[in-house]
């Protein structure tokens, strides 16, 4: 019997928009290495309307007194605009949306009993947004630079100042002169955000404040502000920067998907099933993934690597984050949800199939990975947010074979398969990652894995 | 072939198969089949509705293919009704024989106020050999809808005003460069402001309300960071044609119409 032609399209259409929702009662094996993606920074942009609240994360390793960072705002903040916030809840976040690896392993061919089991390694990138240092600013000379220091906070370990500049010379100049190390090349662009009506939020740490709260790493500073402006300046950092750099922007949003509106936004290739010798390689697989993708596109996209509902995720790369949490990383019309009256304290519930959040919020997350350059990325990233709802994973997949002894008829057919299997699965790795298939091939054969599946071997 | 329509429709499939598969655009042949069926329907119950002489689906299927290659949503039942919506508005928003809104363009911006949908105005990307593509493309549409004037007002203009921007800003040309390797600028150009339906009877007039447009869409861009600028420029500002031909009139037989006159 044929199955009419409207009915194989609607199927084909949902089975490309969900991931395969099979039972997943699984565990989770994290493999975080730090600093995958060299030269890389984090930022978690959170947005309603037209608030915007951005944290800026740094991983920045140096001495301190040499740290700063200048940010090109759309408003002056004031004091309660700025707060200091904590590395591990961008990491968390970063984590919990990070391109995953979901582990199958195979029945017994000749049993009808069924047993999953699942675990997945994870990677993410993270980074450091930093400008170099300063001494203590003194106002009189500002002022003769056409230079208005618009407000001047000490929060948490950080002294801040929001400045407005009337020309870029007096504003690099006066920088340059504070002791921070402008690259040579900024003033234009500096300019160019002045003519915009920009302010300019600069950070460095108070050494004093620093000891006397004791902290050893840099917290990530977060502002917050109303404006029609859904951008993140790059530019600044591109300016005599010495090749690409990599920046994950973790979208908080009430309604659904981000994308960018200058430059094309795409889906990082995904559910691409990989030898099993991944589970140890999946960091450097990822990315070389995303490499082979850039490479592919001329440096000219921006990748979707996740966008999901915070309220659950399947498989999960860790757990759902509370409303509280979220709240904290931005997301402030998560902040006191009325509770519904018969619901308890918020918790994380397991069911076959996903991990959801009990009492979650409305709020979408989307995590984009872009890799830029002064000269593929000109401008500033503008942002949209669509009313898309749609899930979506850097997901990539192994399946282990059955292990036990088979004897049956059906055993026979299951190794030719699998002979199959590993050889799809084999030009899958090299279509994405770019590597040589005998270099595949020869990494198999050492997991014991090899292409050919030889008889009585599964 | 006499009737331009026709080779809009081709070059609207065309683009359509292109960002299909060379691009991996986000709408799903369900979402492309209902927006078709939809508008098609639509325009043949108009047709009876208004007692048409003929049902033609010519310029219906122009209005489908356009919302096909523009506006996206996860729910085809939206899609569905941006379809209907845009070949009602020719029916139901008239002036003096002619429709106030094209007919895409009103959908467009109905779905994009109301939250529903969206579009992707970066989903051509900015290499430049796919602008070139478009300009090709265009260009063969306009020779034959002979309306090549208030597209090419309406695209100097604004390329007039991305550079004086980057001049005032002191930004390098890359960026206005960018901004140009735009398909849907060019798309917005070349088949939605030219259409000959909803810009003004006198080509004086038509020149300067694409300059109008324009100024619009560079306002609501850079001033207002509007990222459906150019969606909005023409949405807003359709509802003066009707002034602009009641001021400055022609005479019936220099108004344009199509080979076979229609709805």
């Amino acid at each position: 019997m044929q199955m009419p032609m409207a009915l194989i399209v609607l199927a084909a259409s949902v089975l490309a928009a969900a991931p395969p929702a099979s039972a997943f009662c699984g565990f989770y094996v994290a493999k975080a290495d730090a600093k995958l993606f060299n030269r890389s920074s984090k930022v978690v942009v959170a947005r309603k309307d037209e608030r915007t609240v951005v944290t800026m994360a740094s991983d920045y390793q140096g001495d301190p007194k040499e740290f700063a960072l200048i940010v090109p705002v759309p408003t002056v903040v004031s004091r309660d605009q700025i707060r200091i916030t904590e590395n591990s809840l961008i990491d968390q976040l970063d984590a919990f949306t990070a391109p995953r690896l979901v582990e199958y392993f195979d029945h017994d061919p000749c049993a009808y009993q069924t047993a999953a089991g699942s675990n997945f390694g994870l990677l993410y990138a993270m980074g450091v947004a930093a400008r170099d240092a300063a001494l203590l600013p003194p106002a009189r000379r500002a002022e003769a630079l056409g230079i208005k220091i618009e407000a001047q906070y000490t929060v948490g370990e950080y002294d801040i100042l929001i400045l407005s500049a009337k020309q870029s010379d007096g504003l690099s100049t006066w920088l340059t002169e504070e002791g921070y190390r402008i690259p040579a090349g900024a003033a234009p662009v500096l300019g160019s955000y002045i003519k915009q009506g920009m302010k300019f939020f600069v950070a460095k740490v108070n050494l004093k404040e620093r000891d006397r709260l004791g902290f050893q790493y840099l917290r990530p500073i977060q502002v917050t502000y109303d404006t029609h402006k859904f951008m993140l300046p790059i530019r600044l950092g591109t300016v005599n920067a010495d090749g690409a750099q990599d920046m994950v922007v973790l979208l908080l949003t009430a309604n659904g998907r981000v994308e960018t509106t200058n430059y094309r936004t795409q889906r990082i290739p995904s559910n691409v099933a990989l030898p099993s010798f991944a589970k140890e390689e999946f960091g450097s697989i990822y990315k070389a993934v995303f490499d082979t993708q850039v490479q592919k596109d001329g440096m000219k996209a921006v990748y979707l690597e996740y966008a999901w509902n915070v309220a659950w995720c399947d498989p999960c790369a860790a757990d759902p984050i509370p409303n509280d949490k979220l709240a904290e990383l931005g997301a402030f019309w998560l902040a006191n949800p009325s509770p519904a009256p018969s619901a308890g304290p918020a918790g994380i519930q397991r069911v076959p199939g996903r991990t959801m959040l009990t009492r979650a919020g409305n709020a979408f997350i989307t995590r984009l990975h872009v890799r830029y350059d002064a000269q593929n990325f000109p401008e500033d990233l503008m942002f949209q947010e669509t009313a898309d709802t749609t899930t979506f994973q850097g997901r990539y997949v192994l399946h282990h074979p059955f292990k036990g002894p088979v004897s049956c008829s059906n055993g026979e057919e299951y190794r030719k398969l699998l002979g199959i299997r590993r050889t799809l699965e084999a030009e899958g790795l090299a279509r994405l990652t770019g590597w040589e298939l005998p270099a595949i091939a020869d990494k198999m054969k050492k997991a014991s894995q090899p292409i050919e599946a030889r008889p009585g071997q599964p | 072939m006499r009737d331009p329509r026709w080779w809009q429709i081709f070059s609207l499939a065309l683009l359509l198969g292109y960002g299909w598969w060379a691009l991996d655009f986000d709408q799903p042949l369900l979402g492309v089949a209902a927006i078709l069926i939809c508008g098609l329907v639509a325009q043949w119950v108009g047709s009876k509705w208004a007692a048409v002489t003929a049902y033609d689906p010519r310029s219906a299927l122009i209005s489908a293919l356009s919302l096909c290659l523009l506006l996206r949503s996860d729910d085809v039942l939206i899609l569905a009704c941006a379809s209907v919506l845009a070949i009602a508005s020719k029916f139901l928003i008239r002036w003096n024989g002619k429709h106030v809104f094209n007919p895409t363009n009103f959908a467009i911006g109905v779905m994009l106020l109301t939250g529903a949908a969206w579009i992707s105005p970066a989903q051509w990307g900015s290499r430049t050999w796919s602008a070139f593509l478009f300009a090709s493309l265009a260009g063969l549409v306009l020779n034959r809808a002979k309306r090549a004037d208030i597209a090419l007002a309406f695209l100097s203009t604004f390329l007039g005003i991305l550079l004086a921007r980057a001049l005032y800003l002191g930004d390098p040309w890359a960026i206005p460069l960018k901004q140009m390797q735009s398909g849907a600028l060019l798309l917005f150009a070349f088949f939605m402001i030219s259409d000959p339906k909803t810009t003004p009877d006198r080509r004086s007039i038509r020149i300067a309300y694409g300059v109008l447009v324009a100024v619009v869409a560079g306002y609501l861009q850079f001033v207002e960071y509007r990222p459906q600028a150019l969606i909005y420029a023409l949405f807003f500002t359709s509802p003066i044609v009707p002034l602009l031909d009641r001021l400055y009139p022609v005479s019936q037989e220099r108004r344009y119409l199509w080979a076979n006159p229609t709805v």
